[in-house]
């Protein structure tokens, strides 16, 4: 018995050293990879892996450009596990491979912190779909774009869409992430600025149970409930609230920005004051590449994109036009990675499918063009035709 | 039958001149391949497990120290700086042998089973984090909208005095937790230490009013580090860049001196972990581990015994979080979940409890398996995916294996795989500590 | 049939009734009328100015219009909890043993069912199904997520614990954490190679979604309504009819009598004649069978579940096991509700009686801190009994 254990053993051993075997890299000739970090494993895996997801896409759909000048672009998909040890050890990973040319990712601004400060002494871009913490850019470097909106520039959007529809008072539930806090924080400021009362400022981490959290919320019967965080948690607070007697509108941000709130909710999103959400991924009507996308995204990955996925798409499909751009200048070699970022930075009105975007000094999106939607129906296939009920342009602080 | 012919080998080879020629033919092929492959992981093993035939091989002990010392002290540096991904890893291989090592007193010597050991790390980056950021001037604003251009609170230099400052807080926070519980049964205490880990992690993430201590989920950024002086760039550069084969930055440098100071530290707490499995306290540890009852009968101090572990655990913990809230000049509540409680956990688990270098094996095994052969298997089933490659008896295209078959997904199942393999087939862990050799064997004598 | 009536025991089926009655109405009684001193001496400080200024109304008519609802709130979510809490406590009693990966056994119980409905949906049936019908689906779904749970629970046993039956009390539990971690991530791998879906959305059927409005109190200038929806009173009865059962099962059955004499002292037990594998086996069945059925209950409570959604109800059932003093029945029975109480009543006041300094972000830890605190001054529990130091 105790030599069988021991053989078993040692065969695990030997299955240890021949997958270590084969975790050697290579690199060929004229071989670009573009790598994107996002947490594909643990709880946030659900937004992760669909911005990884919209990135293989856009490679799969845009790298036609580059084959033709004779390179061969693949995807490396580091898995960052929402940690920032192990996104910076994959920031480190990712650096020391030549072939790399520019990263995609993160998904938490806090492993994307201390990542980029690996990315930026390596001089290697890093343009960003889902960071909204305005730490990411203010520290100014070159290396570092996000296309997404600063939580102090959605927060103030959604605050003044509320003073616009009349709102007088308002709760703010947010889920306790760097993301919803951040914009949740932004809205409270502005709302106070814009004579809005707000009853109650609570976070909560509490994915199913929200029946404890609504209990003040119905108290204090505000007009509008705010919630900064994802669809996933919104639609099942919303849902509940509507259950609990709660009639007046729902606001949220660009997380709720997913089919997936409407399968979770249901009627009781169209019901009542109305679910409204801020976004800067344009819907079909003005964008119709998004339409495009989900249909396409729905077709090879049987799924529904989720929030962030669309930016997923472009962020790549920036950094390829930025190598197709820096390889063109520089006679059709492979681009150094200095190349890379200025050509990032030196992209003017570029079309992506979630809006039309230039890079100012430091690497926020000029001019981001802001929707607020509102939820029309209850069936998730007509989530694309969410109309739209106020746009806003506004530049991001300096 | 393969495993005694094995053993037989390995004695044979262990005597006399061939187990030196063994360790420094290991370290030349390990320094020639990673010189000579930088990007290869295969040799990255081979230079590490270096180590581990420095450890199992007789050698004359002062031999083994001057290897020793040459492998950490120079032959590593170099590799790290030419790659700085191994030296992340090394660094990031030092900070869990330290944890887990701190783990190893409470659970391997005293018996405790803590599931929140993770709080205790915790609170030494936090303590660092506030004081030498700029945090205790943000204490009035919400998280994410302070002003720029507010002064720290301490000069980088402090950075050396809150490593002691971390000791001692975190062994008090240690006692704290432990006095109210330690009374319990192991149980019992391992679901409350889950609690406490739980408590922790959810103050570091919601200590942002009224008072802004924690900066709730953004974290704390950025943080200082200790100054570093010109010359040692300067001199670095000149005695070795030729080797390495371009100029040595800055952050390469802060890289390196981190890595310095966590070795310091794992020396002292090896020696200190050493001197205590040692020693009365070592002993009464071990007492308490196996039999309560008589170990209160033989007159030991129980609750004074655990709560020293206790607080000799938490410690350790707490120097490394200092350590690495500089390192990394950020600090953020998603590095100190439950998931790093159970990684922590099943380090000390997979090595051995109670044995030293068995924990630090541990720790090496699963970090190296975590940031490097699951990442690297994965990658390679990526390129299969994008290229036109095929399995070849079954004519298995790879680029319609499905996308969730990602090995880098699935880190839970590896830890979970882990737990249930060793205890089953290994209880000891891979280097048993000689008195749990026996203890851990089945009790029907198999 | 006669004989089958006449051997039942009719004063085990009511007992439980009785004793959860018992509980509900005792803890939120207690729970009440602190929370209404509290809210007494807190009108007099800053707190009672901030909430007059925000609502115009007083803590205490906040605190009193509000209760009835956070009861009601308070109790469905503590029978889940005690639902869940049976199935650690009964694998407690007899095997001394915490089976963490019955947090998991949860969450299988929840997909299949999930699944099941999901699948009838898509089939087209659950759209125009009477409501007869509807709710023949929902028990076809608990029973289906029953199974799968129970008979996880019985495979997890017999690979992962029961070769290490022998061991040192810390290495099961070190493999049990192992097998829940395994589990999560297997979860996630089979929905994501079958749906390729990380959430699974309960689909809305039947009457469920409904409120039955009791009716309508007044606070200040506003009304609050107070009602508890049909999916509420769903899981309660359920709820309270799995414990009734099991507490037959336990109490007046033969099977009952052999699985607690196994839980009181196992090598006399086998001494006469109880084939103890076989008991231990069953008492994972019964406890995945239970932990199953509050799966599918969550699902239908919450809509949404995810491959992790079993990691705090569990932990939360567990402290509720270990509050009410892990071994007894009973005891799990009182910590759930007491731990659903507490949890709900925490989350809907804080934030008011802290005037927004500490909201319901705390109310896990909070409900963990009552735990420590009834662990310091009991440590058996609150129904426990003083079990001797185990060599």
């Amino acid at each position: 018995m105790s030599k069988r254990r021991n053989t078993v053993f040692g065969m695990m051993v030997a299955a240890g050293l021949t997958l270590a075997l084969i975790g050697s890299a290579g690199a060929a000739d004229k071989a670009i990879k573009v790598a994107t970090q996002s947490p594909l494993s643990g709880d946030q895996s659900l937004t992760g892996v669909d911005i990884k997801r919209g990135a293989e896409m856009a490679l799969e759909q845009l790298g036609g450009p580059l084959t033709a000048l004779g390179f061969k672009v693949t995807l490396s998909p580091f898995d960052d596990q929402a940690n920032p040890d192990n996104g910076v050890a994959n920031a480190k990973q990712i650096v020391s491979d030549p072939a790399i040319l520019a990263v995609v990712g993160h998904y938490n601004s806090g492993v994307q912190i201390p990542s980029s400060e690996v990315y930026h002494t390596s001089g290697l871009v890093n343009v960003s779909p889902a960071n909204t913490n305005p730490k990411v850019t203010t520290r100014g470097y070159l290396e570092v774009n996000r296309i997404v909106g600063r939580d102090d520039v959605q927060g103030v959007v959604g605050a003044d869409f509320a003073a616009a529809k009349g709102v007088k008072t308002a709760f703010v539930v947010h889920d306790k992430s760097a993301y919803g806090q951040g914009i949740a924080e932004f809205f409270k400021k502005k709302a106070e600025e814009n004579k809005i009362k707000v009853l109650g400022f609570e976070g909560t981490e509490e994915k199913a149970n929200f029946d404890a959290i609504l209990s003040p919320v119905i108290a204090g019967n505000p007009d509008m409930v705010y919630f900064g965080g994802m669809a996933f948690q919104a639609a099942v607070l919303f849902k509940q609230a509507r259950e609990k007697g709660y009639e007046g509108m729902f606001l949220s941000d660009d997380g709720f920005d997913s089919a997936d709130a409407v399968k979770i909710g249901g009627k009781t999103l169209v019901s009542g004051g109305g679910t409204f959400y801020s976004t800067v991924s344009g819907p079909a009507s003005v964008y119709p590449g998004t339409a495009k996308f989900i249909e396409d995204f729905q077709a090879k990955y049987k799924a529904a994109p989720q929030p962030f996925a669309a930016q997923g798409y472009d962020s790549m499909s920036i950094v390829l036009k930025a190598i197709e751009n820096a390889a063109v200048a520089g006679k059709n070699e492979v681009p150094t990675r200095e190349a890379v970022a200025k050509a990032v930075r030196a992209l003017q009105a570029f079309k992506g499918i979630t809006g039309t975007y230039t890079f100012n000094a430091i690497g926020d999106p000029e001019k981001a063009l802001y929707f607020i939607q509102q939820v029309k129906s209850a069936d998730p296939a007509a989530w694309a035709t969410n109309p739209i009920v106020q746009t806003l342009e506004i530049a991001p602080p300096k | 039958m393969v495993s005694s012919y094995f053993k037989e080998l390995l004695d044979k080879v262990n005597q006399g001149p061939l187990a030196y020629l063994f360790i420094v033919g290991h370290i030349m092929a390990g320094t020639f391949l990673v010189y000579t492959q930088p990007r290869s992981n295969l040799a990255f093993l081979v230079l590490i497990t270096s180590f581990l035939s420095l450890y199992f091989f007789r050698a004359d002990a002062r031999f083994k120290l001057f290897i020793g010392a040459l492998l950490a002290l120079v032959i590593i540096p170099i590799i790290g700086v030419r790659n700085i991904f191994y030296l992340e890893v090394i660094f990031q291989i030092s900070v869990f042998a330290a944890l887990a090592l701190g783990l190893n007193i409470v659970v391997g010597f005293a018996g405790l089973l803590d599931l929140g050991y993770v709080a205790f790390y915790a609170v030494g980056a936090y303590l660092w984090a506030f004081f030498g950021s700029q945090q205790f001037y943000v204490l009035h604003y919400a998280p994410g909208t302070q002003p720029s251009g507010l002064p720290f609170l301490l000069p980088g230099d402090a950075f050396y005095m809150f490593l002691l400052v971390g000791v001692i807080i975190a062994a008090m926070v240690g006692i704290l937790l432990g006095m109210p519980v330690l009374r319990l049964k192991g149980d019992y205490l391992a679901i409350v230490t889950l609690g406490f880990g739980e408590v922790i992690r959810v103050l570091a993430n919601n200590l942002d009013k009224p008072l802004n201590i924690t900066n709730g989920p953004q974290g704390i950024t950025p943080i200082q580090r200790p100054t570093m002086p010109e010359f040692a760039v300067d001199w670095f550069n000149t005695v070795f860049s030729p080797l390495i084969g371009h100029p040595v930055s800055r952050a390469d440098m802060y890289n390196l001196m981190f890595y310095l100071f966590a070795l310091m530290v794992i020396i002292v707490i090896v020696f200190v972990t050493r001197r205590l499995d040692d020693s009365k306290l070592g002993r009464a540890w071990t007492a308490v581990r196996e039999d309560e009852t008589a170990a209160i009968a033989q007159g030991i101090p129980l609750v004074r015994m655990k709560l020293t572990a206790f607080a000799v655990g938490a410690s350790f913990a707490g120097v490394m979080g200092v350590l690495l809230a500089a390192s990394r000049t950020f600090i953020s509540p998603e590095s100190f979940s439950f998931m790093q409680s159970i990684g922590v956990l099943s380090m000390v688990i997979l090595g051995g409890s109670g044995s030293i270098p068995g924990v630090i094996l541990g720790a090496a095994t699963v970090t190296i398996l975590n940031l490097q052969v699951l990442q690297g298997f994965s990658l390679y089933l990526n390129d299969l995916r994008q290229s036109d490659a095929v399995i070849p008896v079954i004519n298995f295209a790879w680029k319609n294996l499905s996308t969730q078959l990602d090995p880098a997904k699935y880190q839970k199942l590896l830890f979970g795989l882990i737990l249930i393999l060793m205890m089953i087939f290994r209880p000891g862990g891979l280097i048993p500590a000689k008195r749990r050799k026996r203890e851990v064997a089945p009790e029907d004598g198999k | 049939m006669k004989r089958f009536l006449r051997s039942l025991n009719v004063y085990e089926l009511i007992r439980p009734i009785g004793q959860l009655l018992k509980f509900s109405v005792g803890s939120a009684a207690a729970m009440s009328a602190i929370v209404v001193l509290l809210a007494l001496v807190l009108d007099r400080t800053a707190v009672g100015v901030h909430l007059m200024d925000k609502l115009h109304v007083t803590v205490f008519t906040y605190t009193l219009s509000n209760l009835p609802q956070v009861v009601i709130d308070g109790l469905t979510i503590g029978f889940v909890y005690a639902a869940i809490a049976l199935g650690y406590t009964m694998v407690y009693g007899v095997l001394q043993f915490i089976n963490f990966a019955h947090s998991e056994i949860f969450a299988v119980g929840a997909f299949v069912g999930v699944e099941l409905l999901i699948f009838l949906q898509s089939a087209g049936v659950l759209a125009g199904a009477s409501l007869f019908m509807a709710y023949a689906y929902l028990l076809l779904a608990i029973l289906l997520g029953m199974l799968a749970a129970g008979g996880l629970a019985v495979a997890v046993e017999r690979i992962a614990y029961r070769p290490l039956r022998g061991a040192s009390r810390l290495v099961p539990l070190i493999s049990a954490i192992g097998v829940s971690f395994l589990l999560q991530d297997v979860i996630r791998l089979v929905e994501g190679l079958t749906t390729g879906q990380f959430n699974r959305i309960m689909p809305t059927f039947g009457n469920f979604d409904e409120r039955v409005i009791f009716g309508k109190l007044s606070m200040g200038a506003s009304k609050l309504v107070l009602g508890i929806s049909i999916k509420s009173i769903v899981v309660i009865v359920v709820a309270v009819l799995m414990l009734v059962c099991l507490n037959y099962l336990v109490n007046a059955t033969r099977v009952g009598k052999a699985i607690r004499a196994v839980a009181q002292d196992m090598p006399t037990a086998s001494l006469m004649g109880i084939n103890v594998n076989r008991i231990i086996s069953l008492t994972f069945l019964v406890g995945g069978l239970l932990g199953g059925a509050a799966g599918v209950l969550y699902a239908l409570k919450f809509t949404r579940i995810d491959p992790f959604v079993g990691f705090f109800p569990g932990l939360k059932a567990f402290t509720a096991a270990v509050l009410g003093g892990i071994g007894n029945m009973t005891g799990a029975l009182l910590g759930g509700i007491i731990l659903g109480m507490l949890e709900t009543f925490a989350g809907s006041y804080m934030g008011i009686f802290t005037a927004g300094a500490a909201g319901s972000e705390y109310k896990d830890i909070f409900a963990f801190s009552i735990l420590i605190l009834v662990l310091i001054f009991r440590p058996q529990g609150l129904m426990g009994k003083n079990v001797g130091q185990k060599a």
